[in-house]
Order: structure tokens, then C-alpha cells, then sequence
């Protein structure tokens, strides 16, 4: 690239965006390691004293806990049904196909908080109890829609006739989805659990409105900012955020990984 | 006789996901719509139909003005993030070497798997009394008390900039570099300056990626409580925050309804209004 002034102007305007960006996040992981109270300047760390706080708070453990276990098992029921139903509407294309694929990414139009309202009206009138089960029925209608539309774009012709050539060598149907669907369709299956997993685990306003006495961690998080700016918030923010990012370099090597190795051997 | 077996088992296989989306999105969305034709008196839940609480929402300043700040906010939001989005997605296009444009793109998106909540949060520890831009412009001196940007409007917008920005320039990214490099040319050699090519043959190409994105920015600012609340404070209320008013302070779940039903009448034009490029990037 050319020192024109052009050039110059782009590489000033990309840098002052990008610092746009990182600030804020910069800003919360370096006062997670303030050694005092208040998480402005001046900087006084490096200290863990924050992080080990984190870890010794009974409540945010218990949160932390919750909110893996609603993340696995909405993004495992996600999952499931998601790849059924494609499989089966892609494969088979019975009448009203259009339709039910509308009904099922319908929840991917509407707001979350109007889906959190129309649940807790819903669980409300009927005096269903709230608890980690009803964050976890919330996760799954989110998430549900993401599965589907990610299986079904990726079932193919070239698998149905895979497929087919299994079910005429005398496969059962459950022996197709399980000996050859699946295999052939994994990254997408992890692409989307993944997905479901990093939605359901950062999702606030659901969990906040459905849930009672056991909460996940956003809304834990949430509860600890009527307390004020707190490097121990700042702590727990970092930790997240550390998580989430273990959870896209996974995906992007194991999914696009895979993907860009077939694309490089292809040519 | 296979043929309907077959079909009797593909519905077979769609019905679970089926079942679950009609219990838990369509039923509630009904009940939801019923009981905005409901009321509450006192403690308890009248059952007779009535448009009680819309007209409330139109009589009531409270609402009204919840939403016009919520659309105002909004606009500004989505007209902001379009304006800074389109030149760094144009630079990202033209000037970063192409084996470089997907780090630039991660990078960009990196902040994003941050928590929700917690964005919001650090944009507190920025903008606060004594946080790091009041502290940058006290020890440079260029102001002598530390001043607070939080708990405003301001607040609320940056916060959403913030977010939506990246979501823009990937959106308009992908527009960008499927532009095929002969238009340019071919507008260049039928003697159109940089300015004229730009709008006559580059911005209506990639209107389509402006669109999705200014749609997908508008449905999710204006349905937004996280950042209002931490950011914006109590100050002025934007509709979302005027809805958890009504089920969290008031427990009334009638208008709480009417109000997210209204704000998904303004979701519905929003997309009536933009349904013509969002189907063309469809196509």
C-alpha cells in the first residue's frame, strides 16, 4: 500500500474505529485486575484478588453452574429436534413443507423480550412454577429455529443420495440418520450446537423473566450491578468473555477448519 | 401406499420441533394477545374484552413518550451506525489485503462474545464519573471536574453504536465484495468522477446490505432493555423499560401485553417498510 494521503486517511479512520470497539473491553479486563475497590483510574494491580473473590462467591458458582446446564441441555434439545425435522422435511418434502418451515423459524421474528413476556404470562396463567426447566424451554424455542435453518441448508441431494443408496443395500430408517446422516452432517450439527450454546449462555432477558430462586449468570451479573462499578463484576465479565472466545476458536477450527482444508485440497 | 408412509414419517420426524414451537411460542403469543384485551382491577384479572389498555397507551403521556423516545433513539442508532459502518467495511473491501480481511473481520467481532450485560457494563466503567474518559480529560486538562456521560441518552446511544456498528460493516462487507470490479470500471470509462460512480453505481448495488443491516439494527435497538437500563438510566424511559415497568413494579400484565403487541405492530411496518431489499438479497 502506498503512503497516498487516501491510504493514510483509511488506516486513521480503521484504527479509531477499532479503538472504538476495543475499548470497552479492554477497559473491563485490565481493572479485573485492580487491587482496589473501584475499578476507574489510576490502574493499582496487577492483582487476582478479584478473580479468587469470583471463585469463592458461593452464589456466582452456583449461577456459573446453572447456566452450563441450561446451555447443554436447551442446545442438546435444539439440536435434536432441529436436525428431525429438517431431515425430515428435507428429505421427504411432504405437502405443507413451506408452512411448517415458516412456523418453525417464526420465533427467529420477534424480540426477546416479547418471547420472555409471552412465556412468563403463559407458565403465570397456568401456575407452572418458574425455574432453571422454564429458562431452559426458553433457550430451546430460541435456539430451535437457529438448528433447524442451519440442517436444513446444509442437507443436500448429494446426501439424499447416500441416503437413498443405504435404505435400498436394507438400512432402517434409524440406522440411515445414525450410521449415515449424521456422520455426514457433524460440522453442521456442531455449528449449530455450538450456536444454541453461546446463545443460550449469553440470553438475559429470558432468563431473568422465567426464572425464580435458581438463576444463570447473566442475570447474576445483573443482580451484582445494583451494587455499583465493582472490579469483582469485572472479574466475572473477563471470565465470560475468556469462555466465549475458547468457544469460537473451537468452532471456527473444528467447522471453518475442516472446511478450508477441503476447499484448499479441491484446487 | 410407500408414498404416504413416507410422508406419515417425515411428519413424524418434524412434529417434536413442531409441537414445541406451537406450545411455547405461538400459544403464548395468543395468550399474550388475549390478555392485552384484558384488565386489571385492583388485584385481580376482568376477563371482558376490552381496548382499556391501548387506549391508555394513547392517553397515558408515560407511554407515548416511551416510545417516541424509543423511535427517536432508534433512528438515530441506525442512521449513526450506517454512517461510521460504510467507510470501514469499504476499507476492509478495497484497501486490507484479502488474506488479511478475515483476521480484520474476527478482530472486528471479537468484543461481541463479551456477555450482552456485560458490554454494556464496560461501557459504565468508560463513561462514569471518575471512569476513564472523564480521568483522560482531567489529567489532560481539559477539564478541571470529572463529568459523567452516564445515566443519559448519550449513554444509551454510544452503548448501541457500539453493537451495531460491526453488525453494519459485516452486512455491508458482504455486499461490497461481491461487487463485480468491471462496474467501477465500466463507469470510470464512461467518464463518471470517484463521487458520481459512488453514487451512481456502488451505493445502490450494496443498498441491499445497508438495509439488512439497518433492519436487523432497528429490530433488535428498539426491542432492547439491557442497554437503556444500565446505560441510560432512569432519566427518560424507552418502551422496553416502560414494559418491565408494568410486570415488574406493577405486576400488570394486561399492559405490559398491550405494549409488547404495539411494539411488534412497529417491528411489522419496520419490515413492511424495508420488505422490498430484503427480498432482493434473497434473489
Amino acid at each position: 500500500m502506498k503512503l497516498r494521503p487516501a491510504n493514510i486517511l483509511s488506516v486513521l479512520y480503521a484504527a479509531a474505529l477499532y479503538g472504538f470497539i476495543f475499548l470497552p473491553v479492554v477497559v473491563l479486563v485490565l481493572f479485573s485486575f485492580q487491587e482496589s475497590r473501584i475499578p476507574v483510574p489510576p490502574f493499582d494491580g496487577p492483582s487476582l484478588r478479584w478473580y479468587a473473590a469470583m471463585f469463592a462467591d458461593s452464589r456466582m458458582m452456583e449461577a456459573l453452574g446453572n447456566s452450563l446446564l441450561v446451555a447443554t441441555l436447551s442446545s442438546l434439545v435444539s439440536l435434536t429436534l432441529g436436525f428431525l425435522a429438517a431431515y425430515g422435511l428435507a428429505r421427504h418434502k411432504p405437502p405443507g413443507t413451506g408452512a411448517l418451515r415458516l412456523v418453525l423459524t417464526a420465533p427467529m421474528t420477534v424480540s426477546y423480550l416479547i418471547i420472555a413476556m409471552g412465556l412468563l404470562i403463559t407458565f403465570n396463567h397456568l401456575g407452572i412454577p418458574r425455574s432453571l426447566l422454564t429458562i431452559g424451554i426458553g433457550h430451546v424455542v430460541i435456539n430451535l429455529p437457529l438448528c433447524f435453518a442451519i440442517l436444513y441448508s446444509q442437507m443436500g441431494d448429494h446426501q439424499a443420495n447416500i441416503e437413498r443408496a443405504a435404505r435400498d443395500l436394507g438400512a432402517s430408517e434409524v440406522q440411515v440418520i445414525l450410521l449415515v446422516a449424521l456422520p455426514m452432517l457433524w460440522p453442521a450439527c456442531f455449528a449449530a450446537f455450538f450456536l444454541a450454546f453461546t446463545f443460550s449462555w449469553d440470553e438475559f432477558i429470558i432468563a431473568l423473566l422465567v426464572s425464580r430462586f435458581d438463576v444463570t449468570l447473566p442475570v447474576e451479573i445483573w443482580n451484582m450491578l445494583r451494587s455499583g462499578l465493582n472490579p469483582q463484576t469485572n472479574a466475572v465479565g473477563s471470565f465470560v468473555f475468556l469462555i466465549s472466545f475458547v468457544f469460537v476458536i473451537v468452532l471456527d477450527v473444528i467447522v471453518f477448519g475442516r472446511r478450508r482444508v477441503k476447499g484448499e485440497s479441491a484446487k | 401406499m410407500i408414498a404416504n408412509s413416507r410422508i406419515r414419517q417425515a411428519y413424524g420426524f418434524a412434529a417434536p420441533a413442531v409441537l414445541w414451537t406451537a406450545a411455547f411460542f405461538l400459544v403464548p403469543l395468543a395468550i399474550m394477545a388475549l390478555y392485552s384485551i384484558w384488565q386489571r382491577v385492583g388485584m385481580s384479572l376482568k376477563t371482558v374484552p376490552t381496548l382499556a389498555n391501548y387506549i391508555a397507551f394513547v392517553e397515558k403521556s408515560f407511554f407515548l413518550k416511551g416510545l417516541l423516545n424509543s423511535l427517536e433513539v432508534t433512528f438515530t442508532v441506525t442512521i449513526l451506525s450506517i454512517l461510521l459502518a460504510y467507510p470501514l467495511a469499504w476499507i476492509l473491501a478495497e484497501k486490507v489485503p484479502a488474506r488479511w480481511q478475515r483476521i480484520a473481520l474476527l478482530a472486528a467481532v471479537l468484543p461481541f462474545w463479551t456477555s450482552y450485560v456485560v458490554r454494556s457494563y464496560s461501557w459504565l466503567l468508560v463513561l462514569s464519573d471518575g471512569g476513564v474518559i472523564s480521568n483522560f480529560l482531567m489529567q489532560t486538562g481539559l477539564t478541571q471536574e470529572s463529568i459523567s456521560l452516564a445515566n443519559s441518552r448519550t449513554a444509551t446511544v454510544i452503548g448501541f453504536v457500539h453493537f451495531f456498528v460491526m453488525l453494519l460493516t459485516l452486512t455491508i462487507y458482504a455486499n461490497l465484495v461481491q461487487l463485480p470490479k468491471s462496474y467501477i470500471k465500466a463507469a470510470q470509462d464512461l467518464g463518471a468522477g470517484p463521487i458520481r460512480t459512488f453514487i451512481h453505481v456502488v451505493l445502490p448495488l450494496t443498498l441491499p446490505g445497508i438495509m439488512v443491516g439497518a433492519f436487523l439494527t432497528f429490530v433488535l435497538c428498539i426491542g432492547d432493555y439491557i442497554t437503556p437500563q444500565i446505560l441510560g438510566g432512569n432519566k427518560e424511559l424507552l418502551l422496553p423499560q416502560t414494559l418491565m415497568l408494568q410486570i415488574q413494579r406493577r405486576a400488570d400484565f394486561p399492559m405490559a401485553s398491550a405494549i409488547a403487541m404495539i411494539l411488534m405492530a412497529v417491528v411489522t411496518l419496520a419490515y413492511a417498510a424495508c420488505s422490498r431489499w430484503l427480498k432482493l438479497e434473497r434473489a
